[in-house]
């Protein structure tokens, strides 16, 4: 049973055990689909929200099975050899060890029980000693004593569950259905929490949902927009609804730190990490794997926190979120995680490893999915001092087939980009100069969707020039690469689709002595904002490359962050609360013209909400592009009538000011003129009382600067 | 029009004044020499020695004969303006923060910080017309508010007084009885504390700047709250036009923190603001450090800034700027 939450490492070697053994049922260790059975006896209290104390109080006790039974003259023999298998664990409670002995026969009854100071330790030798294997016929099984009452609470025999008449959710997609098509996002700023519609037609924000102490941390939506997820003590809660947020879901998970959806929504990850008991080792980590929609818990892998902190260049350690990379695109089919010399990859529909093995590459540092296919793009560095050399090679899951490998040689460090669509990988390689002193930088590209997977060599134009930043082009075929050195770097875009040789890549341009160093394209392609964030101060050029021109430049000073809405339409740039100054944020149009900025102490958080792909073919896609006029006809309507609505409403708000400051004048001169004589009289019967009355007078002063005369000749 | 620099404090400026006439500028600075200046050029016309401590604050009658200043070396002094002579000196047991002459200027109002062991308080002095008659006696003193109290002005007919400082509250008290009348609510009120407090030519609604990077304006005799304009940075100093419906805010980030990589951070501008529709219509950039001090010329055609670098910039306007529509 406790084979779900064995240590990573020890998985194999279980599977294996428990392949020869068959002593041990092997179904019971799935869980039954639509219960959960109370294997996970910790969480499960917590489910059941306020029961978070343990009813029986027993919770750190466990009942070990499956031992030898002996005579009384064994017995002090097998309690003292379970005592030092069980101590190594934890601390055993005095009196904690107890086996029972069958008054008749005097020989024990095969099974004890032990009681340890905290729940945790029991919990931690239960995982740790069940399957355990005393010798050929007596194979521990270690069960929480809690769990006992639980099995025995189960019907022996089957009642059908009640079915729930089906009552319709709510609209969670309703946002998109917007009359004005404006988009949302999320801010926050101070201990408040706000979810604000985007007008850009009235330059400004209308307010959706409000809430303070929303989260404790931090939020995020999922990656389709459906859902707000918020980060608490207990666990995280996702939010959403057709008019307002309302709580949709809770995931118990005390302690959580931080969380990851798939990109399908289907699953919600969750991570956190203990302080262990005993100071010399590494923090316990927890990661459980949730579904959205039922809330249910459909894995956990606990473990060590050096178990899940490889991954980096070289192996070095430090936790790289997400632990679970998530493939197969939005059908959510497909999750892996880096290991030491392994990748193991999880399908979501058992939780299982595929084929229950991990795929074996030996020293792998890095490898990441195709945002479309379940296609792993793995790197293995160079070893032996370059007698082996360094590798990229793509693997098709779930088969594990290599559709791919490409050599290279003195590499000393390689990155992976993936075109949105998956049609492409591009490798950033930093390799070795002959000496050995320095390094430069190509580029191997790889064209997934074509036959064979063709590779192509790029190098710059100055092969020296230092990689700044490289982004692909959402949905298309170009990059843009910001190159050079500091402080005015060049930035150069490239076409995989040249006009004349389709199969090349080809250079579009390079503008010159950029100040930037972020690459933020639209997400509708054609236009990318160059963002000189940090030490540029927040410079922006906002560029078109269908027609590489600039459409305009500004700077939001200070700005930390850029992200585009998921239209394409407006771009948001926001200074956090990094800079103790000019917190808030900026709204532009994508041309680059300021529509409005707000400004918010402590500001923490912008993030668009994001919509669900188009439904839109491609084809069709290209037909709207096409016919723009045709369409945008109707909005610019719309946009006239918002702005003569606009102009009417400010000149009635202006007007009302006016009249209301008159009226607070009148009074005032009212008063004044009430309080003449006394004030005369307060200074000594001085009457000039004329400074109060200041007029604008107009004056003409009209001087001669220049006379002079000229004689002028009539031409007959 | 180009700004004429004013240099001739060595230390950051803390107070400016015109006159009534709007020909003289007094300049008030830690250092310890209060400064007349022409208003028209910037010429500077002398200096009043006598003070042992940073000047807060000053005050001028209305004939422009005396000159009132309050200093942080515990003193108060009346000085001949003319020819820069002390006629009388006040000693407090703490230093003196506000000073303002009442109508017919025979009272005089005065504010001291709270220092060691005496808490802050509100004095009002009778300015006698011969300076050899003044005596040290006050009329009233007037204590209760928490903290540093920046500002205290006269209201209408010298019949109430308004102050304001550190505790954020604004209160009104009664001139004859020292009585609380009326107090700022917390609710629409400043959040944190206020830094200055300047009253309209004829005395009817005043202007209240804060930390809390706001200014509001009120009614002067029922302290109701009519005007909030905000801003992006802590604000020092205001002022308001006596000619158009403009405020002046003056600020920037605290000297302090300022942050040494660009001075666009720090946002040492003064803005000026629509008084009426309260949207910001413009602002006059050049001081390297928090402006602390703002006054307009009576005439409204010119103003002064001061900052924490140690410059008056005084501004003659363009014709443009009287003609700005918004």
């Amino acid at each position: 049973m406790a084979a779900e939450v064995m240590l990573m490492n020890e998985i194999e070697a279980t599977a294996a055990q428990m392949g020869i053994d068959m002593n041990i049922d092997f179904s019971s260790i799935q869980l039954p689909p639509g219960e959960n059975c109370g294997i996970i006896s910790d969480d499960d209290d917590v489910y059941h929200d306020d029961q978070l104390e343990f009813d029986s109080g027993f919770g750190n006790v466990i009942v070990v099975d499956n031992l030898p039974v002996v005579p009384r003259e064994k017995f002090e023999k097998l309690e003292g050899v379970i005592r030092k298998i069980y101590s190594q664990i934890g601390v055993i409670k005095e009196d904690g060890l107890w086996m029972p002995v069958d008054p008749e026969t005097k020989k024990t009854l095969g099974y004890c029980f032990i009681e340890y100071n905290t729940p945790q330790e029991a919990e931690l030798a239960k995982e740790k000693t069940h399957g355990y294997k005393l010798d050929r016929a007596h194979i521990f099984a270690v069960n929480m004593f809690d769990d006992f009452d639980k099995y025995m609470k189960v019907l022996d025999e089957w009642a059908p569950p009640e079915i729930k008449p089906y009552t319709p959710g709510e609209n969670l997609q309703k946002w998109l259905a917007d009359e004005k098509a404006r988009d949302q996002f999320v801010i926050r700023a101070g201990t408040d929490t706000e979810v604000l519609w985007n007008d850009a037609r009235q330059s400004k924000t209308e307010p959706v949902y409000k809430r303070t102490y929303w989260t404790e941390s931090f939020v995020q939506w999922s990656p389709m927009g459906t859902y707000l997820a918020t980060v608490h003590r207990q666990g995280a809660a996702v939010w959403g609804g057709a008019n307002t947020f309302n709580r949709l879901m809770r995931y118990a998970h005390p302690q959580v730190k931080l969380i990851d959806f798939s990109p399908g929504e289907k699953f919600l990850v969750t991570y956190s990490s203990h302080e262990p008991s005993n100071p010399r080792d590494a923090n316990r980590v927890v990661i459980n794997i949730f579904d959205v929609r039922t809330g249910k818990m459909m894995r956990d892998f606990k473990g060590s926190a050096d178990e899940f902190a490889v991954g980096g260049a070289g192996g070095v350690a430090g936790n790289s979120w997400p632990v679970f990379r998530w493939g197969g695109g939005k059908e959510d089919k497909y999750f892996a995680k880096l290991g030491k010399n392994m990748i193991s990859v999880y399908e979501t529909e058992t939780f299982s490893l595929i084929d229950k093995k991990s795929l074996k590459v030996e020293n792998v540092v890095d490898f990441s999915w195709s945002p479309t296919d379940p296609i792993i793009a793995l790197f293995v560095p160079e070893l032996g001092g370059g007698n082996q050399p360094a590798r990229v090679s793509l693997v098709q899951m779930p088969g594990k087939e290599e559709l791919r490998q490409k050599n290279l040689f003195s590499i000393s460090d390689c990155k992976m980009y993936w075109q949105s669509n998956g049609d492409y990988l591009a490798v950033k390689a930093d390799r070795y100069t002959k000496t050995k002193k320095s390094t430069y930088t190509g580029f191997e590209l790889f064209r997934i969707k074509e036959r064979d997977i063709p590779i192509e060599v790029l190098e710059l134009d100055n092969k020296n020039d230092k990689i700044i930043a490289f982004a692909w082009e959402p949905k298309g075929h170009r990059f843009a690469v910001i190159h050079g050195d500091n402080p005015r770097p060049d930035v150069s875009f490239y076409s995989m689709r040249s006009t004349h040789n389709l199969g090349r890549v080809a250079k579009l341009t390079t503008l010159k002595g950029k100040q930037a160093n972020a690459l933020f394209w639209s997400p509708g392609g054609r236009f990318i904002v160059l963002a000189g964030l940090k030490g540029f101060n927040g410079q922006l050029e906002f560029f078109n490359v269908d027609e590489l021109e600039t459409m305009a430049t500004a700077e939001h000073f200070m700005a930390t962050d850029v992200e585009w809405d998921p239209t394409g339409r407006y771009v948001a740039t926001s200074v956090t609360s990094v800079h103790e100054m000019e917190n808030g944020f900026n709204i532009w149009s994508f041309n680059g013209k300021l529509l409005y900025r707000i400004l918010k102490d402590h500001f923490f958080q912008f993030l668009w909400r994001p919509r669900p792909p188009s439904f839109l073919t491609p084809e069709k896609e290209e037909e709207i592009a096409r016919n723009l006029k045709k369409y945008s006809k109707k909005y610019e309507a719309e946009d006239q009538d918002v702005s003569m609505l606009l102009s009417e409403q400010d000149r009635e708000k202006r007007r009302m000011l006016k009249e209301e400051w008159e009226k607070w004048g009148s009074e005032w001169r009212r008063a004044q003129e009430e309080e003449k004589l006394e004030r005369q009289k307060l200074r000594d019967g001085e009457a000039s009382d004329e400074e109060e009355e200041y007029e604008a007078k107009e004056v003409e002063v009209e001087e001669v600067l220049d006379v002079s005369e000229e004689v002028l000749s009539f031409e007959e | 029009m180009r700004p004429i620099l004013m240099k001739g404090h060595e230390r950051p400026l803390t107070f400016l004044k015109y006159n009534r006439d709007g020909d003289l500028l007094f300049s008030c600075a830690k250092d310890h020499t209060p400064t007349v200046w022409f208003a028209d050029n910037g010429e500077r016309l002398g200096t009043y020695r006598g003070h042992n401590g940073a000047v807060w604050t000053c005050d001028v009658s209305r004939d422009s004969m005396r000159l009132i200043t309050g200093s942080a070396d515990q003193t108060v002094k009346l000085w001949n303006v003319q020819k820069g002579t002390q006629l009388y000196t006040f000693n407090f047991g703490s230093p003196a923060r506000s000073v303002e002459f009442a109508i017919g200027d025979k009272l005089a109002v005065i504010t001291t910080d709270p220092f060691m062991e005496l808490t802050s308080a509100i004095h009002v002095k009778r300015i006698a017309g011969d300076s050899t008659e003044q005596t040290e006696e006050s009329v009233l003193v007037i204590k209760g508010p928490q903290g540093r109290i920046n500002r205290a002005v006269w209201g209408p007919l010298n019949r109430t007084i308004i102050s304001a400082g550190e505790d954020a509250v604004i209160r009104i008290w009664d001139f004859e009885t020292g009585k609380l009348l009326k107090e700022s609510d917390k609710e629409s009120g400043h959040k944190k504390t206020i830094t200055s407090l300047t009253k309209a030519a004829d005395g009817s609604h005043f202007l209240s700047g804060s930390l809390d990077k706001s200014a509001k304006l009120w009614d002067t005799r029922t302290l109701t709250l009519i005007k909030t304009y905000s801003t992006e940075r802590p604000v020092n100093a205001v002022a308001m036009s006596p000619l158009l419906d403009h405020v002046v805010l003056g600020g920037g980030q605290d000297a302090s923190a300022v942050t040494t990589t660009d001075h666009r951070a720090g946002k040492f501008e003064a803005k000026f603001y629509d008084k009426i529709l309260q949207e910001e219509i413009g602002g006059v950039k050049g001081h390297f450090g928090p402006i602390n001090a703002l006054a307009f010329n009576p005439d409204g055609k010119s103003c002064s800034s001061g900052g924490e670098d140690g410059y008056v910039r005084l501004h003659h306007f363009d014709p443009d700027y009287f003609n700005i529509k918004i």
